[in-house]
């Protein structure tokens, strides 16, 4: 983990959290996915959503990133309500989704996935005809994996077919901090992957909270969420049943939210699809 | 990375030699190596059976035969890379030579203009495609199959009753019996020579001066003094007979655009990011059916260039024209140069390579009289060959992930 200080991306207040959503609903024909959910992020904070299979836990990181609309609820930046009707929309807003199959091109060099959609040119070219600066996208592609200490990647003119899953994790991950968003989804982002692996991903995601963003991540691993989380939300049946501070909470006590023992209900209850 | 470690996971002595030689082949990153190795056992073989077939009259036709397969195969790469195929190349060329050829002789057009519509209908066929494979989601592997049959069709239908029309001796004509002087074919080479050499200077430097590791200096020397090596020999060659001709220049020369669009620019990156992985390319925010349209459109025009060449070197567009095996040595060629079937893997280079393989297997079993038979069976088994290398090449890969 970086030892030198990193400032605060973004400054919020007490009162009212930096990413914040009331009352989300969401129906697929006669099924509630999501009914009357409530979630909050702060800066420099990492929450952890977890759920059953069904629970509801994609529908909601959906409805953030715009890519599934939501039919009820309302969304709030710093306190000031926006709508997030696209991923275009959350993209503005500055929330990015780092999905689970991470989206990167096997065939580019590392800093060509870094850049993807977003090259940079030589000056005085045009966007057509652009020469591409590769040197200038490789040098700040450097520059950002060192910021964020990634070490595990050292030549970023490799191509992504060569990487690990860890590798490929940390690229995925870097390439979403390349538009300078204050809230990271992150679906999954252990999965799959070794131990050693794992801790270098969770490395990265403490460095994203030193950075002063807002992380989301979903996750079964309860062992990874307990690592790395500050707060645990825990959604059943589209609806969120618990919220656990990280220090001072038990797996037993997560597990039991999550199957719902401890609410009366039984663990094998009717599935609800997503 | 991968490569240290295999190279100590092998054994010394001979074996282990020919094995690192095999890993070498087979790993595609000595594609062009291995491209070249096979010309020149092709070369040697030919010269064996037949003393003619490096002489410097038929090393000169044989480049000539092949400036239209070259000219199409460009277009097929750029397909290729997006991880399509467009099986109607062979007749958008043959029915573009016939427009252009009866807007000459039937409409007394100018050869420039003519040659201009042919293109253009060679781009229109190509957003045609395009747009079936984008709006409709059409396999490009049907679509195009129709396409082969409905421009053949069309080809027939614009050429009329006679089904041949001679072209006079025109622009169009002169495209593949025009030669430099042999002192123009070496001004060109040393141009070329130095052009290419200062480019790689400048790159090192600048990559030196932006404090990034420059890449082994001996490998890239080799390479230069390889290609530099080649050229001279090549107007050498040339001079001997007629001189270096337009043709061939035309078509490096196509290739070197086709180089820089694919290597150095956004839009090249995007075709290959579409290639390797379509849906990460459109959630990164690329209009991945813009790139796919653009570039069937360049690849039908490039089919129609070559159209034109064919027609330039035949003195006339026939039935014929643009049929039989011209479209399978248009995509057999870059193919066994190295780029892949399976999109996002490849080079432009391969175009002119793997249409020098192909047009040196054809050429030397002209020489030698074989029959068609003969000559069909060799081209497939060689193109066999090409993708089973390429086919070990992806599964290495897949265990390396």
């Amino acid at each position: 983990m970086g030892d030198e200080p990193v400032p605060a991306v973004t400054a919020t207040t007490a009162a009212s959290p930096l990413l914040a959503l009331k009352g989300v609903s969401k129906r697929f024909g006669p099924l509630e996915a999501l009914t009357g959910v409530d979630f909050e992020v702060d800066a420099g904070e990492v929450v952890a959503l977890v759920g059953d299979n069904g629970a509801g836990k994609s529908t909601l990181i959906k409805a953030i990133a715009g890519v599934q609309l939501c039919d009820e609820g309302t969304f709030f930046m710093r306190g000031t309500e926006v709508t997030i009707s696209s991923p275009k929309d959350a993209d503005a807003l500055g929330i990015t989704t780092v999905y689970q199959d991470l989206a990167l091109c096997d065939n580019l060099d590392i800093f060509a996935n870094l850049y993807l959609g977003h090259e940079r040119f030589v000056k005085n070219a045009t966007r057509f005809t652009g020469y591409l600066d590769e040197i200038e996208m490789e040098k700040s592609s450097l520059k950002l994996l060192e910021s964020l200490a990634v070490t595990t990647i050292k030549d970023v003119r490799a191509h992504v077919a060569s990487l690990s899953g860890g590798q490929r994790q940390a690229v995925a991950i870097t390439r979403s901090l390349l538009g300078e968003p204050s809230v990271v989804l992150l679906d999954e982002p252990t999965a799959a992957l070794g131990v050693v692996q794992t801790k270098q991903v969770l490395n990265l995601i403490r460095t994203l909270r030193e950075r002063g963003l807002g992380v989301v991540v979903i996750s079964h691993n309860l062992a990874d969420v307990f690592e790395v989380a500050d707060r645990i939300i825990v959604l059943r049946l589209g609806g969120r049943v618990a919220t656990f501070d990280v220090k001072g909470v038990s797996h037993e006590d997560v597990v039991a939210a999550i199957t719902g023992a401890e609410f009366g209900a039984a663990p094998d209850e009717v599935e609800e699809p997503t | 990375m991968s490569e240290k470690e295999q190279d100590t996971q092998v054994s010394g002595g001979v074996g282990g030699t020919l094995r690192r030689l095999g890993r070498v082949l087979t790993e595609g990153r000595a594609g062009s190596l291995l491209v070249i190795l096979m010309i020149a056992a092709i070369w040697i073989f030919f010269q064996i059976m037949n003393a003619n077939f490096l002489s410097p009259a038929n090393l000169t036709n044989l480049m000539l035969q092949n400036v239209a397969v070259a000219t199409i195969s460009i277009g097929v790469v750029l397909i290729l890379l997006l991880g399509e195929i467009d099986l109607s190349v062979g007749s958008v060329s043959g029915l573009c030579a016939a427009v252009m050829a009866v807007l000459i002789v039937n409409h007394n057009t100018s050869p420039m203009l003519a040659m201009l519509a042919a293109l253009a209908t060679g781009a229109a066929i190509g957003l045609f495609t395009g747009f079936m494979i984008t709006r409709f989601r059409i396999p490009s592997f049907v679509i195009t199959l129709a396409g082969l049959l409905l421009w053949e069709g069309l080809q027939l239908y614009v050429l009329g009753a006679t089904g041949t029309v001679n072209l006079p001796n025109n622009l169009v004509t002169k495209l593949t019996s025009t030669f430099f002087s042999p002192l123009a074919g070496w001004i060109i080479a040393v141009l070329a020579i130095v052009c290419m050499c200062g480019l790689a200077f400048l790159g090192r430097a600048r990559r030196r001066r932006a404090g990034l590791p420059a890449g082994p200096m001996r490998a890239q020397a080799i390479r230069l003094v390889l290609v530099g090596a080649a050229m001279i020999a090549a107007i050498v060659v040339f001079n001997k007979d007629r001189g270096l001709p337009l043709a061939v220049v035309i078509v490096v020369g196509l290739a070197l655009v086709f180089v820089y669009v694919t290597e150095q620019t956004r839009f090249g990156r995007h075709i290959f990011a579409v290639g390797g992985n379509a849906e990460a390319a459109r959630r990164a925010g690329i209009r991945i059916d813009r790139v796919r349209i653009i570039v069937f459109v360049l690849a039908s025009a490039l089919a129609a260039g070559g159209g034109i060449l064919a027609a330039s070197r035949l003195l006339a567009v026939n039935q014929s024209s643009g049929g039989s095996d011209l479209l399978l040595m248009a995509i057999a060629g870059p193919v066994i140069a190295g780029t892949s079937l399976f999109g996002g893997r490849g080079s432009v280079w391969s175009a002119l390579l793997g249409a020098l393989v192909i047009g040196s297997i054809a050429n030397g079993m002209d020489l030698m009289s074989l029959s068609a038979s003969v000559k069909f069976m060799v081209t497939g088994g060689v193109l066999i060959l090409a993708v089973t290398l390429e086919a070990a090449t992806r599964l290495r890969r897949q265990t390396e992930d």
